[in-house]
C-alpha cells in the first residue's frame, strides 16, 4: 500500500474546493437515499456508495466531460464525481419522468453521455469491454480522451476483467482500470472469492502497471489516478488501480450485513474518507473548519432540493413505454422512434 | 452497371463502399485480416476473415480500421458497443452466430439496451456481421440459425439476406443506421452469384422482397430456405399450384403487411425456416397469420423446420435435418388436399 505523500502542493484550495463538495454531495445524497428508501417509497434495487466517496472523486479529478468512465450497479458516485445533476439522478431513482434518463434506467442505469458518464451498469464486470470501446474511440479519433472503468473487487473474477484489461493493453489504449475493493462481493469476502492477495498484482499478468492505495485517502487515489492518466493519455497504455475501501452500507438496501464484523465501526468513524480529508485539508491550512463546515451545509440543502424536485416531478406517460427503443423502426403501426 | 458478384463479393463490397464514404466505419474482428503485428505483412493480410470475406479491406483500409482482435468475444464485441456510443459506426465480425454464446450479455444486456436505458440519449450504430446456416458439415457448434434470439430482444435489428443483391444493399443500410444490427450471412450462399449494381445502394428494413409470385400458396422463407422453396415452388408449378415466395429479408422490423396481404390472395401459408422450430421465426410469423390474418385462411398454417435437435455432424444425417423442396411440397400438398390434384 502506497503511502500518501501529504505535502502542501498536493492540492489547491480550489482542487480541493471541488474533491470535498463532491465528496459531501455523494455521502449525503447517499445517506438521503437510504433514510428515504426505509420509508418504502423508492422503487426497485438501491445500492449505495457512501463509504467508497475518495475513489469516485480522487478519480475524476483529473477528467473532464471529453473524458470517459464507465459504472457498475453502485453508481451514483461514480455520477456525481463525474457530473452529473443532482435533481435529474434523484428524479430518475424516482423512477420520473424529469430524471436523466426519463425514470427508464433507474439507479442502476443512470448516465449522461454529455458529461461523459456511460451509464452505471446492472452486470457485474459489464464495464470492461464498454471502456475498451470508449478508449478505442478515443484513440482512432485521437481525441487525447481517457476511459476510466470503475468495477468491484466482485468483478474481478469475472471473463470480461481479462478480456477487457488484456485489449486494452495489446492496444495501449488510454483506459484506468479502477478496483474499488470493499472487501465484499455482494455477501461474499474478497479473499475467499479471489485467488490473488491484492487486484493490483493481476496487472503482471498484462504487463501493465498495477498500483494499491488506499481508496479512504483521496489524495493518495489522486496520485495515483494522476500517474495512470498522464500515461493513458501519453499513448502508453492502460493502468489498473486497486482502491482498498468499505462500504458504509450493504450491497443493497435491505442487506442485514451479517457477514460484516466489528471492522465497521472503526470504518465508519477514524477511517471515513471525508473526515480523513477534513482533518488533512485543516491541518494543512488548505481550508478552515468554517468553509468546509459551510460547504457541508450547503450540500445537505441542495440534496434536499433534489429530493422536492423528484417528489414533485411527473410521472413518465404511458406512450413513453414504446419510445427510445430504436432511433427508427418501421412497424405495422408505423414508425417508433 | 449491374454486374455477376458472389455473396461473399457483394457483403465486402458494401463493407468497401461504407469505408471510403465515412471515416469512422471501421471493421473489428477475428482475423478479419489475419496476420497482425507480422513484420512481413504490414498492411497485407494473411487470411481476410476465415472465410475469405474481408479480403482486401487491409490492404485499402490500412490496420488502425481493419482490426484484428483476440479471440475474446465478449471484449471486442463489448468495445464495439461503447466505440459506437461514442461517434464510431463500427462493424464487428461475429466468425459464428453459435459464438454468441461467449459475448450475449454485450449484445443483449449492453448494445441493445443502452438507447433505452439513458431514456433516448444514446445511439448505438453498430452492426454485427455473423455467419450462420447448417449443411457446412460443420456440425452442432459452428451450424445453428440463431437470428430468432435476437429478434425477440428489443433494441435489436435482424438481417438475413438471400441473394447476393440484397446483401449489398442491405449491408450498406445496416452499416448507416443508427440502431445495432445483426446482419446474418449463410456460410453456404458465400458463393452463389447474382446481379449486382456498381456504386452504393441501400434496401430499407422491414421491406420483405416478393421472390416469385403466385395464386395458390404462400410460402414465407427465410435467408437461404427462399432458393430451396423456389425449388419447390418449380415442382408445384409443374402440377398447376403456383406458389408465392415472400423473403422478409429483416426480421425485426418484420413487414407484417406484405405477408399478410399475400396470405389474403392465396388463403394458404407455408413458413420454411432452416432453424429450430421452437420460439423461432416461424412460429412467430405463423403467430402473426393466426393472429392478424385468420379469416384469410382455407387451411391451417404449416411449418418446415429443422428438427428440435441439434445439428448433426454426418452428411447422412445433415442433409436430412435441413428442410428440402421436397418436404416443402409435401408440406403444400396436405394443405391443398384434393382442391389441387398433384
Amino acid at each position: 500500500m502506497s503511502q500518501t505523500q501529504t505535502n502542501q502542493a498536493a492540492v489547491s484550495k480550489e482542487e480541493a474546493t471541488w474533491m470535498f463538495q463532491k465528496m459531501l454531495e455523494i455521502r449525503h445524497f447517499e445517506d438521503r437515499v437510504h433514510e428515504i428508501f426505509g420509508t418504502g417509497v423508492l422503487p426497485g434495487f438501491v445500492h449505495l456508495y457512501a463509504g467508497e466517496e475518495a475513489i469516485a472523486v480522487g478519480l475524476c479529478s483529473h477528467l473532464d466531460d471529453n473524458d470517459y468512465i464507465t459504472s457498475t450497479h453502485r453508481g451514483h458516485g461514480h455520477c456525481i464525481a463525474k457530473g452529473c445533476d443532482l435533481d435529474g439522478m434523484m428524479a430518475e431513482i424516482y423512477g420520473r419522468s424529469t430524471g436523466l434518463c426519463k425514470g427508464k434506467g433507474g439507479s442502476m442505469h443512470i448516465a449522461d453521455i454529455e458529461k461523459g458518464m456511460l451509464g452505471a451498469n446492472g452486470i457485474v464486470g459489464g464495464g470492461f469491454p464498454l471502456a475498451v470501446g470508449a478508449g478505442l474511440t478515443h484513440k482512432l479519433k485521437k481525441t487525447g480522451g481517457v476511459a476510466v472503468c470503475f468495477f468491484g473487487d466482485g468483478a474481478n473474477n469475472h471473463g470480461t476483467f481479462h478480456e477487457g484489461i488484456n485489449m486494452a493493453a495489446i492496444w495501449d489504449l488510454p483506459v484506468i482500470f479502477v478496483a474499488e475493493n470493499n472487501g465484499f462481493g455482494e455477501a461474499t469476502p474478497f479473499h475467499y472469492a479471489s485467488s490473488c492477495k491484492s487486484i493490483a498484482d493481476r496487472a503482471i499478468s498484462y504487463d501493465i502497471p498495477g498500483e494499491r492505495v488506499d481508496g479512504k485517502d483521496v489524495i493518495a487515489v489522486r496520485e495515483a489516478a494522476q500517474r495512470a492518466v498522464e500515461r493513458a493519455r501519453n499513448g502508453e497504455g492502460p493502468t489498473l488501480i486497486e482502491c482498498v475501501t468499505y462500504r458504509n452500507y450493504g450491497h443493497f438496501e435491505g442487506d442485514a450485513q451479517t457477514y460484516k464484523g466489528e471492522e465497521k465501526v472503526k470504518h465508519l468513524s477514524d477511517l471515513d474518507a471525508i473526515k480523513k480529508f477534513y482533518t488533512y485539508l485543516t491541518e494543512q491550512g488548505i481550508m478552515t473548519e468554517e468553509e468546509l463546515d459551510r460547504m457541508d451545509e450547503e450540500v445537505r440543502g441542495a440534496v434536499d432540493r433534489a429530493v422536492e424536485f423528484a417528489e414533485k416531478s411527473p410521472h413518465p406517460l404511458p406512450e413513453q413505454l414504446l419510445e427510445d427503443v430504436y432511433v427508427s423502426y418501421k412497424t405495422e403501426g408505423g414508425a417508433v422512434s | 452497371m449491374t454486374r455477376q458478384l458472389t455473396f461473399s463479393q457483394a457483403v465486402n463490397e458494401a463493407m468497401a463502399i461504407s469505408m471510403r464514404e465515412d471515416q469512422d466505419v471501421i471493421l473489428l474482428g477475428e482475423d478479419v485480416a489475419g496476420g497482425a503485428a507480422v513484420d512481413h505483412l504490414q498492411n497485407e493480410e494473411a487470411w481476410g476473415g476465415v472465410m475469405g470475406v474481408t479480403k482486401g479491406l487491409v490492404q485499402e483500409f490500412g490496420r488502425d480500421r481493419i482490426i484484428d482482435t483476440p479471440i475474446s468475444e465478449a471484449g471486442y464485441v463489448g468495445a464495439a458497443v461503447t466505440a459506437a456510443a461514442t461517434g464510431m459506426r463500427p462493424i464487428a465480425e461475429l466468425m459464428f452466430n453459435d459464438f454468441i454464446g461467449s459475448c450475449l450479455d454485450e449484445v443483449m444486456n449492453q448494445g441493445a439496451k443502452l438507447r433505452y436505458m439513458f431514456g433516448g440519449k444514446a445511439k448505438v450504430p453498430l452492426t454485427i456481421r455473423t455467419m450462420h446456416g447448417a449443411g457446412f458439415r460443420a456440425a452442432a457448434q459452428h451450424s445453428q440459425s440463431l437470428y430468432s434470439f435476437f429478434t425477440h430482444i428489443p433494441g435489436i435489428k435482424v438481417v438475413i439476406p438471400s441473394t447476393p443483391y440484397d446483401a449489398k444493399g442491405l449491408l450498406l443500410q445496416s452499416i448507416f443506421d443508427d440502431d445495432l444490427v445483426v446482419f446474418f450471412e449463410d456460410k453456404t450462399l458465400y458463393t452463389m452469384k447474382g446481379d449486382v449494381p456498381e456504386g452504393s445502394y441501400r434496401i430499407p428494413f422491414g421491406k420483405a422482397d416478393i421472390k416469385r409470385s403466385g395464386e395458390d400458396v404462400t410460402i414465407v422463407a427465410i435467408g437461404k430456405m427462399v432458393h430451396t422453396a423456389i425449388k419447390a415452388a418449380d415442382e408445384l408449378s409443374k402440377n398447376g399450384i403456383e406458389a408465392e415466395i415472400v423473403d422478409p429479408r429483416t426480421l425485426s422490423p418484420l413487414d407484417e403487411d406484405t405477408i399478410l396481404s399475400s396470405v389474403e390472395k392465396t388463403g394458404r401459408l407455408v413458413v420454411v425456416d432452416e432453424a429450430n422450430p421452437r420460439c423461432s421465426a416461424a412460429t412467430d410469423i405463423a403467430a402473426l397469420v393466426a393472429d392478424k390474418g385468420f379469416d384469410y385462411l382455407d387451411a391451417p398454417v404449416k411449418m418446415v423446420t429443422a428438427p428440435h435437435t441439434p445439428v448433426p455432424f454426418s452428411p447422412s444425417l445433415e442433409d436430412i435435418y435441413l428442410p428440402t423442396p421436397d418436404k416443402i411440397v409435401k408440406a403444400v400438398q396436405q394443405m391443398t388436399g384434393s382442391e389441387l390434384v398433384m
